[in-house]
């Protein structure tokens, strides 16, 4: 009991109020997302062209807690599918992201030589061009549609962990236990992903922390602009970009989202690098 | 001055622009027929015959990848079925009003945020650096379009001060300014700070205090210009991605440039517009990157002259 209670101690010793408050935030949009159908209170398509453009309650509407659109559609509902929407896109997007550019980064790494130029050629290709102008070019050839958009999702940053993967396993390579397991015989992947895939990890996570509040960011911009996630389905973004036709009257359809939005981004980047002030061994204090 | 870095420079620079039009290139085939997804659907026979032999689509594919070339080297960049105007005409009327915007979003940033930089690295742990840093998190949490639409709802819709869209005056621009300039104080300040940081603390500094130098001169005359490196590269990239940034701040305040442009053309699939813009867009990034590169090697002799550089 005693021992418990010191580790509650520890835990708020060594984490700020500010951290924690955005941890809980961070955990609050989470469960709100894995558990959206359950708590929404309505039906986030169902429209009600008698109730429409309602106020939120504590603004004297009557129609739910944050009130309708121009459809009727409950505002509230609508956010909630929303953040569930866009968590997962982005989500998805990150992991991609992550296990596209560390097994680049690891060829590079293995094979160095020719293989190496030309990938590492292709990263500095893709700093060069603006991951936006890509996906635009892409969305207007191919056409919109929810694979493509979180594949493009998945493009977006993934030479940061290329870079990052290839260091790693260039000096891993050198380091005894790689060594030792490929004296004992073990094929390249199996040293690759058994052993220095765990010993390089922590930096690959701390670098998802920071690439997913960007991903969130991306996407809702995307969306904002007409060019991500399509109706009937709904974002943060797009709701925004709902939300922009009626500021001069309905002003909180626009700044609802955007305050989750806003408060998502700002809470997992500053988790993301005190994350990466605690656990990054790199990073000189 | 050592030729040999410009030259490698300025070849890497090519390389990139040969990338950049092989990838639209790629792009353009992958959709199957490109007079298809060129044209629009209610084009006649004639037009996709003039089409296709405008770009040698009946040739083999290696020698379309050549005709594709001579078309873009030509500034050759085909018709926006919209207009039915030359693209390069519809540019020519757009590029100006996005350079305007950017430009002197970035030249407001600037003003700002190197003073600001400067002193929160000479003032650590005070008021003036939390804020610094402070800016710099929430520039980098904020969604543009999120903080326009709120400078929107107080200057525009609370106030009724400064209008909300378009570009008539010269009090469109101050919302959009403001915008794009806050958040690229954030970045420009937080570079600055960090690298103003890190040259402080070299021995040829301390030399300088000791050798009795005023503060200011030292500064200004010796710390700055070293710190200046890293903070001219991050600038050169904003410099080189002015119209990727104006994408989604003139789609808000529907400022009539290239990035609202390139958001209408990729909404009706108006290719050639939209290529025309890629590649447009590729050469900005690609000179921007090229001047900082050569200006790294003028301010820093040890660039140019080491293997590699920094």
């Amino acid at each position: 009991m005693l021992k418990q209670k010191n580790a509650v101690k520890e835990f708020f010793r060594k984490v700020p109020p500010l951290i924690f408050i955005a941890i809980v935030w961070i955990i609050a949009v989470f469960l709100i997302a894995i558990f959206h159908k359950f708590i929404m209170p309505q039906d986030p398509v169902a429209t009600d062209l008698v109730n429409r453009l309602a106020p939120p309650s504590f603004m004297g509407g009557d129609q739910g807690f944050f009130g309708t659109d121009a459809l009727g559609r409950d505002t509230l509902s609508r956010l909630i599918r929303s953040i569930y929407t866009s968590l997962t896109v982005a989500f998805i997007g990150s992991i991609i992201t992550a296990v596209l550019g560390t097994i680049v980064g690891f060829i590079a790494a293995h094979f160095k030589g020719i293989v190496d130029e030309i990938l590492m050629t292709l990263v500095d290709f893709q700093y060069a061009m603006p991951f936006m102008i890509m996906a635009l070019l892409v969305l207007a050839f191919f056409g919109n549609n929810i694979i493509l958009f979180v594949i493009l999702l998945g493009i977006q940053g993934w030479m940061r962990f290329a870079r990052l993967a290839r260091g790693m396993a260039l000096s891993a390579q050198e380091d005894g236990y790689a060594v030792a397991v490929k004296q004992l015989g073990a094929t390249p992947f199996r040293i690759y992903a058994r052993h220095i895939f765990p010993n390089v990890s922590n930096i690959i996570i701390v670098q998802f922390t920071l690439n997913f509040p960007q991903k969130i960011i991306v996407e809702t911009s995307l969306s904002f602009i007409g060019l991500g996630i399509q109706p009937p389905e709904t974002s943060l973004g797009s709701m925004m970009a709902y939300g922009r036709g009626y500021l001069m009257s309905q002003w909180w359809m626009a700044v609802i989202p955007g305050i989750v939005i806003f408060l998502t981004t700002l809470a997992m980047s500053i988790v993301g690098d005190w994350v990466r002030d605690n656990l990054d061994p790199t990073v000189v204090k | 001055m050592h030729i040999t870095y410009f030259l490698g420079k300025i070849a890497r620079a090519l390389f990139t622009m040969v990338l950049v039009v092989t990838f639209v290139f790629v792009v353009l085939r992958a959709t199957g027929d490109p007079a298809q997804a060129m044209l629009p659907e209610d084009a006649t026979q004639q037009d996709i015959e003039h089409f296709r032999s405008m770009w040698g689509l009946d040739k083999p594919l290696y020698e379309q990848y050549g005709v594709y070339w001579l078309n873009i080297l030509k500034g050759n960049f085909g018709q926006s079925y919209r207009d039915r105007r030359p693209v390069t005409d519809i540019m020519a009327e757009r590029l100006p009003k996005t350079v305007y915007l950017m430009t002197l979003s970035i030249v407001f940033a600037v003003i700002i945020a190197i003073p600001m930089g400067v002193k929160a690295a000479l003032n650590r742990n005070t008021f003036i650096d939390r804020f610094t840093m402070g800016t710099a998190v929430f520039g980098f949490s904020m969604p543009n379009f999120f903080l326009g639409i709120l400078l929107i709802l107080l200057f525009s819709v609370k106030l009724k001060i400064l209008p909300s869209s378009g570009s008539d005056s010269w009090k469109h621009i101050i919302l959009p300014l403001l915008t794009t300039g806050l958040a690229y104080i954030g970045s420009y300040s937080r570079f600055t700070r960090s690298s103003m940081l890190s040259v402080l603390n070299k021995p040829y500094i301390r030399t300088a205090i000791a050798g009795g130098l005023s503060r200011n001169r030292v500064i200004y005359g010796h710390a700055l210009p070293n710190a200046a490196i890293p903070v001219i590269t991050i600038i050169g990239a904003t410099v080189g991605r002015i119209i990727a940034g104006s994408i989604v701040i003139e789609t808000v305040f529907a400022w009539p440039g290239v990035g609202r442009l390139l958001v209408t053309s990729v909404g009706a699939r108006d290719l050639s517009v939209v290529q025309a813009i890629v590649m447009l867009l590729s050469i900005t990034i690609v000179t921007a990157n090229l001047i900082v590169d050569i200006l790294y090697g003028i301010l820093d002799p040890r660039i140019r002259t080491k293997k590699g550089g920094v």
